[in-house]
């Protein structure tokens, strides 16, 4: 197989799927590395989000820009421009987004080995996160009361755990 | 232990002992942990960044580890202190160079250390000497069994550990052992072995080094792949891959001998003679001419030198740990003129002759 930026033999594999369409990208060693796509034999994940995004305008990208995590604020197009997620929470509000990335960067996209012992269900580590951001914003605006109600509740909930 | 105490020993990694210790320097496992009910690090206010701090300082204050692990204050540190820790590979670079409440708790023997609120809010690296996967493993995996008793991670079923960044969910966890591969370097083999690597998911990173080249030819291996794979599953994947590297590296070295001793021999003893007669060394050209003592000292070019002291002069010709030893700030000059006056007296000292 040929690079797909000059006719030199492609090392460089990338494959992704959005929208059930895949996308394959063959690259010779020397383009990947132009392109900035690895960086001393490391991926180099921001820029592999940017060719990737690059690649697909179009509705998906509309869908994902209009992502946003309900616990941490954080929107797709941060996550994107910075490369970090926001909160344990954004796996899932950005799973759409995610699935191919993670697919791409580890060829699996479920997770195998060690589980801790103690853990808690989805649904309340968010609780937890959203209560969290409201003591952050209570703190920030000086409602000194409302941040010791919010602070109780945490302490209940992370009780009850 | 505090950190004075850390420039009198050359560290867990230098220590130059365990399997294969002639090519392999050391194994590092990490594991990247967060606590489930806050943003990461990144997304997280310095409130909540210094209650993130106040929870695992209390709870790693609590775990029942002998000897007790130290907890360093980043902030409080002057940037030289946290140079230090970086060159002794305690901390990470981005950790040094944060804002915000953070620290690392440090065994004394240098082989633990959980580093709070670095890109994700825990940390937890082991360290051993030489080939030593499976120590390191059964080391971290009890480590984070014990956190794991006091706090509550953030983990799906489905992803796994949850990670600031997508490239280490799953186990969280990076594996690496560090090579000196000079034969393979000096034979223009490398990429070829790189290659090789990036073809099985292995990611290969040069210490130190700054662009693609490492200095002192070290190199790191350690697993690209995090998500889908256990943890056995990419120690075993590493295990296998690094007996061959060293199989390559012990041919190569057989090769430059056989092929042109009087040569290896030149070059060995020059590099001894610039370290033990030069008057300026910048820290690139002092790697350098190591890894060339390094090597000699392995195929018996070069007596009355030990591996455990080219460690020591690797480390101690670190900026800050050379700035520590002197007592002083110094700069970049400053220092390349007492590196080369460092390495003339300790070298005279063993009074350590070509063979
Ligand atoms: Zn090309
Ligand atoms: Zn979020």
């Amino acid at each position: 197989m040929k690079c797909q930026y000059c006719s030199n033999p492609a090392t460089v594999h990338l494959t992704d799927i959005v929208n059930k369409q895949k996308r394959e990208l063959h690259l010779c060693q020397e383009c990947a590395e132009k392109h900035q796509l690895i960086q001393q034999h490391q991926l180099n994940l921001p820029a592999i989000l940017h060719a990737m995004i690059g690649q697909y305008v179009g509705a998906m990208s509309d869908e994902l820009a209009r992502l946003a995590c309900p616990a941490c604020g954080m929107r797709y197009m941060e996550f994107r421009a910075e490369g970090r997620l926001g909160c344990p929470h954004d796996y899932n509000v950005f799973r759409v987004g995610l699935g191919p990335l993670l697919e791409r960067i580890h060829r699996a996209s479920r997770h195998v080995g060690k589980v801790p012992r103690h853990r808690v269900d989805v649904g309340r580590q968010v609780e937890l996160v959203e209560l969290r951001q409201k003591l952050r914003r209570a703190i920030e605006a000086e409602a000194y009361e409302e941040a010791a109600q919010v602070r109780d509740l945490i302490r209940q909930k992370e009780a009850t755990g | 232990m505090n950190l004075e105490t850390l420039t009198r020993s050359s560290g867990e990694w230098l220590r130059g002992t365990g399997p294969e210790s002639d090519i392999v320097i050391s194994t590092r496992i990490r594991l990247a942990r967060n606590l489930a009910a806050f943003p990461f690090t990144n997304r997280a206010s310095a409130h909540q960044k210094g209650e993130i701090e106040a929870i695992l300082r209390d709870r790693i204050s609590k775990l029942d580890i002998h000897p007790k692990l130290i907890y360093v204050n980043i902030p409080g540190l002057s940037p030289l202190d946290r140079q230090l820790l970086v060159e002794r590979q305690l901390i990470s670079r981005e950790l040094a160079a944060a804002e915000g409440p953070r620290g690392v708790a440090l065994g004394p023997q240098e082989t633990v250390s959980l580093m709070v609120n670095e890109e994700d809010h825990l940390r937890l690296q082991v360290m051993r000497s030489g080939l030593a996967l499976d120590e390191a493993w059964q080391d971290i995996d009890k480590v984070d069994d014990l956190i794991e008793q006091r706090v509550t991670y953030a983990f799906s079923e489905e992803f796994g550990y949850l990670t600031a960044c997508p490239t280490n969910v799953g186990t969280g966890m990076r594996a690496s052992v560090m090579l000196h591969l000079p034969a393979l370097v000096l034979t223009k083999q490398i990429e070829k072995v790189f290659r090789a690597l990036q073809k099985i998911n292995l990611a290969v990173r040069g210490l130190y080094g700054e662009g693609s080249r490492a200095s002192g030819d070290f190199y790191q291996i350690s697993n690209q792949v995090t998500l889908g794979k256990s943890e056995t599953t990419i120690l075993n994947e590493i295990r296998e891959v690094i007996p061959q590297i060293i199989n390559y590296e012990r041919q190569a070295r057989a090769v430059l001998v056989q092929g042109n001793r009087q040569a290896l021999q030149d070059k060995v003893w020059r590099a001894f003679g610039t370290l033990r007669n030069a008057t300026i060394m910048t820290s690139e050209e002092t790697m350098d001419l190591l890894s060339s003592v390094r090597l000699g000292i392995n195929l018996g070019l070069l007596e009355d030198l030990s591996i455990p002291t080219v460690n020591e002069l690797f480390i101690n010709t670190q900026p800050a740990h050379l700035q520590k030893l002197m007592g002083t700030e110094l700069d970049g000059e400053e220092r390349n003129a007492a590196r080369a006056r460092y390495l003339r007296t300790r070298l005279r000292e063993i009074g350590a002759q070509p063979n």
